[in-house]
């Protein structure tokens, strides 16, 4: 029988920890698609963040550190500098790249770091159950705004996107969604041009995901990618913010 | 054999780590030990080394976990407020099993304090500091050479036993210059870095973390780092005595401190006063054992340091009671003259009849 499909030999065979609906699983694959396609496996090396994908290491057959919240790009860029031939990335959610390591995250665009930032953005801490994060929709319920975001006490969400592209050391900076399979296909395009990015030295990276979490918003998993393309997508608008100027 | 060069502490110790092999450096700059930073932009280069200043003492700690998990021989150094916001770090370093060295030019506090010379850290670099159970081995030199010695020894140290090690200074060494020779680094037995990450080619992939959300497993991990500890305490035990044998009263101090207090002790001396220093150079391990032997031979102990009396319960618990522990402290930024000190003595003596 012709294989038309198959796991990513850079995907360990075992289930993922992760709620039904989650989009962690897709992102986790398509991260591995693309080191497969990149040939990049045995020189690639990942940076796992504190959260729901703290347990990265535990599906991708990458070499991994596991970070403290917030510190995966300090982390990556010790790496990179000293193994400037690898491949390292970070994959972070919204409270450890857009809240708890907001510096390290600017810092690791502005200092052009050779490195690449898959960052989760589900509107919500996964791990602790549900409570605000930086990117939390205003009017969006949680179990630290149960009255739903106000910007008078909450403040406003965060364009992580939008402010690292306007830094001369951010090559390549996009956002997608992986709430339908016309928008995973995007994703995956913007993973592999991260990745090349970096591949062909030309400085960070940055691909935003915007991912459901059918959990903590208290939604059906076609609720949650419904909500993902009708309110997410609405603040955070999806596309390229900045590539590469050459090819 | 080497040549002598004069120079201050700070780039003294920039210039041994080098020498020993450093070639990774992350920092940020704080007083008063910005000369090891700018001493390193402009050695490491011509070395063929990595000098990043980062955006905070958060990140110099991080990108000095990564270089140390991707094998390289890493250096950060701060002083105290900075010292402060890398004890996460530390904390995850000492978890992770990984080498590099920290050094901590300690300045006055507590909060932002002053930027003279203190040894008000020494409750956080010896008992652990961060978060958990560890111990990072600590070394206080007293002169720019033991400065230069230590840093070697420090690098070594720190690969011998998978484990952070801490260079404990004060503004006071930082700045001071002084004649140094750089000899031959020494060559501790450590066995090979299997366990670095820098791709998984021909071989299975490798994993540096520190969460263990099983309790028995984690306590294996625990008991495991304490163990290797426990043999650094039974082999890295150093201190200097100096005039102890035939003392009456004894002076506990390190760095800067017994630096002072060797001063002190000239002139006593020549007064007829039989005084002595037992000077910890490793702070950890602690040397206990001769703190206790002091106190068993019947002699006075006097504890001086630029602290309100943190070393001086090490004293106390090495002495258990078997004699009494006189302190005495100058804090704040304020060092305590050899005149200061050789008064505390008189005062011992006299308080002894």
């Amino acid at each position: 029988m012709e294989v038309v499909y198959e796991r990513p030999r850079s995907l360990f065979p075992v289930a993922t920890h992760y709620c039904p609906g989650c989009g962690h699983g897709i992102i986790h694959r398509l991260v591995a698609e693309v080191i497969d396609e990149l040939e990049i496996r045995e020189k690639t090396v990942a940076v796992a963040p504190v959260g729901c994908a703290v347990l990265l290491y535990n599906y991708l057959n990458v070499d991994c550190y596991e970070a403290a919240h917030g510190r995966a790009p300090a982390i990556a860029t010790g790496c990179k500098r000293v193994h400037p031939h690898l491949v390292v990335f970070t994959y972070q959610g919204d409270g450890d790249f857009a809240a708890i390591g907001t510096a390290e995250a600017i810092h690791v665009a502005a200092r052009g770091e050779k490195i690449t930032t898959i960052f989760v953005n589900n509107a919500i801490y996964g791990m602790t159950a549900g409570q605000m994060a930086p990117t939390t929709l205003i009017g969006q319920k949680s179990t630290t705004t149960p009255a739903g975001r106000k910007p008078e006490t909450a403040g406003f969400p965060v364009r992580m996107c939008e402010i690292v592209a306007t830094l001369p050391g951010a090559a390549y900076v996009a956002r997608v969604s992986v709430s339908s399979p016309k928008n995973v296909v995007q994703a995956k395009k913007a993973i592999k041009k991260a990745f090349e990015t970096q591949v062909r030295g030309l400085g960070y990276s940055l691909v935003e995901v915007l991912s459901q979490c059918p959990t903590n918003w208290h939604m059906t998993p076609f609720e949650s990618v419904k909500w993902v393309d009708e309110k997410m997508a609405l603040y955070y608008p999806l596309g390229e913010f900045k590539v590469p100027k050459e090819g | 054999m080497t040549e002598k060069r004069f120079m201050a502490g700070n780039e003294a110790i920039a210039e041994a780590a080098i020498q020993a092999g450093c070639r990774f450096y992350f920092g940020y700059p704080i007083t008063p030990q910005n000369e090891i930073c700018e001493y390193m932009s402009m050695r490491l280069p011509e070395v063929g080394g990595t000098f990043l200043q980062a955006e905070s003492e958060v990140a110099a700690i991080y990108m000095t976990f990564g270089a140390a998990g991707a094998g390289a021989r890493v250096m950060t150094s701060s002083s105290s407020p900075g010292i402060s916001l890398m004890q996460e770090g530390i904390s995850y370093i000492a978890a992770a099993e990984l080498p590099c060295v920290i050094v901590n030019m300690m300045r006055g506090g507590p909060g932002l304090g002053g930027i003279h010379p203190s040894q008000a850290d020494y409750f956080q670099a010896t008992k652990g500091g961060g978060h958990g159970d560890y111990h990072l081995l600590v070394l206080a030199p007293h002169t720019a050479q033991e400065a230069v010695n230590l840093t070697m020894l420090a690098f070594d140290l720190a690969d011998k036993y998978r484990n952070p090690v801490m260079i404990l200074g004060d503004g006071n060494m930082g700045q001071m210059m002084e004649p140094v020779e750089f000899p031959p680094p020494p060559k501790t037995e450590f066995s090979k870095k299997g366990w670095i990450l820098d791709g998984a080619r021909n071989r299975p992939r490798r994993l540096i973390k520190t969460l263990y959300l099983d309790p028995p497993v984690l306590e294996k991990r625990n008991l495991a780092i304490a163990s290797k500890l426990s043999e650094a305490v039974k082999n890295e035990v150093r201190f200097e005595s100096f005039m102890v044998d035939d003392a009456d009263i004894v002076i506990g101090a390190y760095g800067t401190v017994a630096r002072i207090a060797k001063t002190a002790i000239k002139i006593l001396r020549e007064k007829g006063v039989k005084v002595g220093l037992l000077r910890p150079i490793s702070l950890f391990p602690f040397p206990y054992q001769q703190f206790a032997k002091v106190a068993e031979s019947g002699k006075k102990i006097l504890v001086v340091e630029m602290s309100l009396g943190q070393m001086v319960q090490d004293v106390q618990l090495a002495v258990c009671g078997k004699t009494k522990v006189n302190f005495y402290s100058r804090v704040g930024g304020v060092v305590p003259g050899y005149d200061e000190i050789l008064r505390e003595v008189e005062k011992v003596v006299k308080e002894s009849g």
